[in-house]
Order: structure tokens, then sequence, then C-alpha cells
């Protein structure tokens, strides 16, 4: 690749990456009220969405072979009852996530 | 704007920053470690450090900035390059419609907080209550302009420092993981009613046994969609919806 076509790739990342950024907020603008099909949409994504990242970040997880996703699940298990325990954000992420670090490098 | 005036709106953005940056502490290390593993990899397959600096910058999205790495590297192909970003970025059309209402009167901090809607960014300022007495646009745009400095900083010193870097970060990567499943909780925990995060959850999941972890989140989305459509009416009469 020259360098002007690497800079047409990189821009147009960046141009797909803001459309879909800027997409709902120019369809939907402020001056107008909301349909409220896409109000209820709003309320009702995140739960979903938070729901769909979760598993985004473990896509990778093998449960039929290697340590069959048992780090992973250790730790959700610890971040979850850390997190009702305590119900401090920083201590449930940090203890997490070195309780995997440990996981991955000295067990399994 | 009397001195008054001007040391006021100073405390006000000071109280807005103060507010935002615990918030972003797991983020700081996540895009640290993530944003200088990105800009190691660039480095070592060839790229100046100038690359991912410029890239962190203007895409500011780490999963396609890893996969533009590969087009980079591939032969030129402007069409297939866009559609395979418009497909990896697709999830932030949900972002902006979740944030609409949280966004209005934001002012002109609104561009910025659109173009640096990042998964993390979403997370944070969408799950947040933002508490009595800060200002709102304030705490959005800190908690997006971090976020943004953490990764460029960390794709940068990737970039430059290479693979001269050795320590045993394996596993660190779980920060973000970790992060996503207590946003997670927290939601759970706030609504009375979990229809919306079990689709979320099971519908995700059946899409990767089906699809695959490379190309199963447009279904997923397409599925999520459907759900929350044809289940509108329980949905809304079961109410909890915050």
């Amino acid at each position: 690749m020259t360098v002007a076509q690497e800079i047409i790739t990189i821009a147009l990342c960046a141009l797909a990456t803001m459309l879909t950024r800027f997409i709902p907020f120019l369809v939907f603008r402020t001056n107008k009220p909301t349909p409220k099909y896409i109000r209820y949409l709003g309320k009702a994504l995140p739960a979903a969405i938070f729901g769909m990242l979760v598993v985004y970040c473990l896509k990778n997880v093998t449960i039929l072979t290697g340590n069959h996703g048992l780090p992973e699940l250790l730790t959700i298990c610890l971040v979850v009852l850390l997190h009702l325990w305590k119900r401090n954000m920083l201590l449930s992420i940090l203890g997490g996530t070195v309780c995997y670090m440990l996981l991955v490098q000295i067990v399994f | 704007m009397s001195a008054n005036e001007k040391k006021k709106k100073q405390d006000m953005i000071k109280k807005a920053f103060l507010c935002a940056f615990p918030k972003t502490i797991p983020i700081m290390m996540g895009f640290l470690f993530l944003g200088m593993s990105y800009g190691i990899y660039m480095k070592v397959s060839g790229f100046s450090f100038i690359y991912p600096l410029c890239m962190s910058v203007v895409i500011f999205g780490g999963s396609l900035e890893f996969v533009a790495v590969a087009m980079l590297l591939g032969s030129f192909a402007p069409l297939q390059t866009f559609l395979m970003a418009l497909m990896i970025q697709a999830r932030h059309l949900f972002y902006g419609i979740s944030m609409l209402e949280k966004y209005k009167g934001t002012g002109w901090k609104k561009p910025y907080l659109i173009f640096g809607l990042c998964d993390e960014s979403f997370s944070v300022n969408c799950s947040t209550e933002v508490p009595e007495g800060v200002e709102k646009s304030w705490f959005y745009f800190f908690v997006t302009m971090l976020n943004q400095v953490y990764w460029v900083i960390g794709a940068t010193v990737g970039g430059i420092l290479g693979s001269f870097i050795r320590f045993n970060t394996e596993g660190l990567d779980f920060v973000m993981t970790a992060m996503f499943v207590v946003i997670f909780l927290e939601q759970w925990l706030k609504e009375k009613k979990h229809y919306t995060a079990l689709i979320g959850v099971l519908v995700s999941a059946v899409c990767l046994l089906v699809f695959g972890a490379e190309s199963f989140l447009i279904p997923t989305m397409v599925c999520i969609l459907c759900l929350l459509t044809v289940f509108r009416k329980p949905i809304e009469k079961a109410g909890g919806l915050s």
C-alpha cells in the first residue's frame, strides 16, 4: 500500500465509526420529539447491551477444550460475590482482575 | 463574567472532574494495557508510532483498530474496508439510541460526546446516576475525554517502545470484562424486572454458539431488536424500565 492508500484506509475506518455513532443523533434531532418507540428502545436497550458486552468479552473462551473457561467462570463468581458484599465498583473490578491474573499465570 | 462567577464555574468543572475520574480508573488500567498491546502490535507489524497515535485519535475504537492493522498490511480494498468497519462498529447505533435523552442539552460538548462514544464511555455514562449538584454535561465530557486520553497514551507508548516492554501482564485485559460484569450487575440490581437483561445475555450466547466469535454481533443485534419490539407491550407493562 502507498501512504495515500493507507490514509484512505484509516479515514474509511474513522468514517464508518463516526457514522455508527452519529446516525441516531442525526436521525432523531433534539428539536423534534423523539418517537415513542425509539424512547422505549432507549430505555430497554441498555440492560440488553450490557449483557451483550459481557458475552462479547468472553467470546474467545473455549468451554470444551483448554481450561474449559474455568478461570473466567471462577473470577466472574468472585466479582459478583465481592460486588454484592461491598457494592464497591473499583474493589470488585480490581479484585476480579488480580484473581484472574493469578489464576491464568499460576494455577492454569 | 465577574471574578466571582468565573470562580464558581471553575469549581463546578472541578467537581465534575473529581466525580468522573474515579469512574474511569478501571478503564485507565484496561486502556493503557490494551492500547499498549495495540501499539506494540503495530510496531512489530512495521508501522511507526505515528500510526497508532493518529488512529487512536481519529478512530477511537479498540476492536476496529486491531482489525485495521491487518487491513493496512493487506492490499488496498476501500469498499471491503468500509463495509467491514461498519459491521464491526454497528453496535454503536444502539449506544446512540440509548443516549439520545441523556445527551440532550449538553451544548458544545455534544459532538465530542458522540464522537467518543466507545463501549466503555457508553457503559459508564449510561449506567452512572450523576450525583445531585454535579453538572451532567461536564461529567460525561470528562469520562469520554479521559478514556480517549488513556487509549491514545497507551497506543502511542506501545508504538514507541515496541517489544522492549517485557513484564508478565497475562490476564490484565480481564479488567474490561470485570468492569462490564459489574455494570451489568448494577443494572440488574437497579431494575425490578430482568426481561431485557436476560434477552441480552441469552440472545448473545445463542448467537455466539450458532454464528461463532467472529460474526455473532450483527445477528445478536437484530435478534435483540426483534425481541424487544415483539415483546414491547409485556415489557412496558411489567414496568421497571428506568
